[in-house]
């Protein structure tokens, strides 16, 4: 079958660098898999190349699932989790962008509470230089019969340049009545104050930046197998910016 | 050590300071008085180098450098500290590793080896332990759910294991409580009463001068000082306000 390329007008496209997506198109079929009841699974997605990755995770009875992605390299990186959750299930999502120059990044998450009983929480952290683009879509649907749902949703981004563009839509959509679902989002810059405390101690502008950016992204790979090369390689690219 | 002359500074278009002219010599202690909006804080910035204050005329020599010349980290390296008179909360960046990359950042600027963990900790725990502050509380975020009290402390924590030259003290005496008052008191004759080092503490109060005795009071009004005297001229300001000074 063939699917179109998608345009602006498609919402889960529309901050897309729709040049970029049409030389990646067809795409191959989504990376799909299956969590068994009462299974563990853990995967880290380093996108550093420009590329697309697409991946369906179905997390049975009592399982979890937990991801952890650094989208940072490449004129456009996306990635898209469409995560499906039954009884009693658990997801967790620790994501950072950074991205400068003219990237595109995105990360983009369906997560379906189809069952009752099921947590979810995602971490999303953006930092965006010059006239870079980042953008988290992040879905959350609640089936009728999924009473007790817990879900989370914190997306923050941090402008390093007036130029930079962040996008955030946490978008719920709920058809259970005994549910908790946060979500917080924010946008804005580093504080001049507390850039300003830490170079009249010493430290240059650019160190100054990046301990506050680093702290910024600090926790989001908490728990994750890989979370000192993640860190070590966000670190790299932070520098890279300041 | 450091020479102010005809000062003058906008903060945006609006002129604060309008000639102030100060020299400080090493092993010398100065307290600036004056009243509200006199540019005491805005003097401060300025001769740490905060975004915004513009000197529009005028020069500081600090040890012969040109300070203005400097930007804010290399003032740092080069020996001043501002205690800043509302400490900033920095979530997410602790105390101790602030520090010691704030510290290591200066001694590379001036060409010293950088110290190890192990010898920072140790610097860190004698300074925090003379200002009797918890190891703990340097092991938290940056000024992050600090008491006004903690925050001021923390500065002089800070100053401690930076050891300056010269040290400007922003209102490092408000709200502290009496006990506060004399522990960080203490810290400043401790750490800054020494023939190479210089301080500048501007403040509203006769009170941090009981336990601090400043070698020069000045009085800072409408952008310069109108008047310089020894540790009696505090007393004076205490009994007859600013006003009939300051004139």
């Amino acid at each position: 079958m063939n699917v179109p390329v998608p345009t602006r007008h498609d919402e889960a496209w529309r901050y897309s660098d729709i040049a970029a997506v049409e030389t990646a198109w067809p795409l191959p079929a989504p990376e799909s898999i299956v969590v068994p009841a009462g299974g563990n699974f853990a995967r880290t997605i380093v996108q550093d190349a420009g590329s697309i990755h697409q991946l369906e995770i179905a997390i049975g009875k009592a399982a979890t699932a937990a991801v952890h992605i650094l989208n940072i390299g490449g004129d456009f990186g996306r990635v898209e989790l469409n995560v499906t959750l039954h009884d009693g299930a658990d997801f967790k999502l620790g994501a950072v962008q950074i991205g400068g120059g003219e990237q595109t990044l995105e990360i983009v998450t369906t997560v379906t509470h189809a069952e009752p009983n099921a947590t979810s929480s995602q971490i999303v952290r953006s930092v965006l230089a010059d006239t870079a683009t980042g953008t988290y879509l992040g879905k959350v649907a609640v089936a009728r019969d999924a009473q007790l749902t817990d879900s989370e949703q914190s997306v923050k981004a941090i402008l390093l340049d007036r130029s930079a563009t962040a996008n955030a839509k946490p978008e719920l959509e709920i058809y259970a009545d005994d549910v908790k679902c946060a979500h917080g989002c924010a946008i804005g810059e580093l504080d001049p104050m507390g850039l300003f405390y830490l170079q009249a101690r010493g430290l240059s502008p650019a160190d100054a930046k990046k301990l506050m950016l680093q702290a910024f992204v600090a926790g989001v790979f908490e728990g994750a197998a890989d979370e000192e090369m993640l860190t070590e390689a966000a670190l790299k690219k932070l520098g890279d910016l300041v | 050590m450091l020479q102010i002359t005809n000062l003058h500074a906008n903060v945006g278009d609006k002129p604060i300071l309008k000639g102030l002219t100060l020299s400080l010599n090493s092993g010398e202690i100065h307290a600036i008085m004056g009243p509200n909006g006199a540019g005491k804080s805005t003097l401060g910035y300025v001769l740490s180098g905060r975004p915004g204050y513009e000197v529009t005329e005028g020069s500081v020599t600090f040890n012969g450098q040109d300070l203005l010349a400097l930007e804010p980290h290399e003032r740092a390296a080069a020996g001043l500290f501002l205690g800043f008179q509302y400490p900033v909360e920095i979530p997410g960046v602790s105390n101790v590793q602030f520090l010691r990359e704030a510290l290591n950042a200066q001694r590379k600027y001036r060409g010293e080896a950088a110290l190890s963990g192990a010898e920072f900790l140790k610097v860190a725990r004698e300074q925090a332990g003379a200002l009797s502050m918890d190891m703990d509380m340097l092991k938290r975020p940056v000024n992050v759910g600090f008491s006004g009290g903690e925050k001021k402390r923390n500065e002089m924590v800070q100053m401690g294991i930076i050891n300056p030259a010269l040290a400007i003290l922003d209102e490092t005496d408000s709200g502290l409580d009496i006990d506060a008052l004399r522990i960080v008191g203490d810290g400043i004759n401790r750490i800054m009463r020494k023939p190479d080092k210089a301080v500048l503490l501007i403040t509203h109060y006769q009170r941090l001068l009981d336990y601090v005795k400043p070698d020069f009071v000045h009085v800072l009004a409408d952008g310069r000082i109108t008047r310089s005297g020894g540790p009696e001229l505090a007393l004076e300001l205490e009994r007859d306000g600013y006003k009939e000074l300051a004139a």
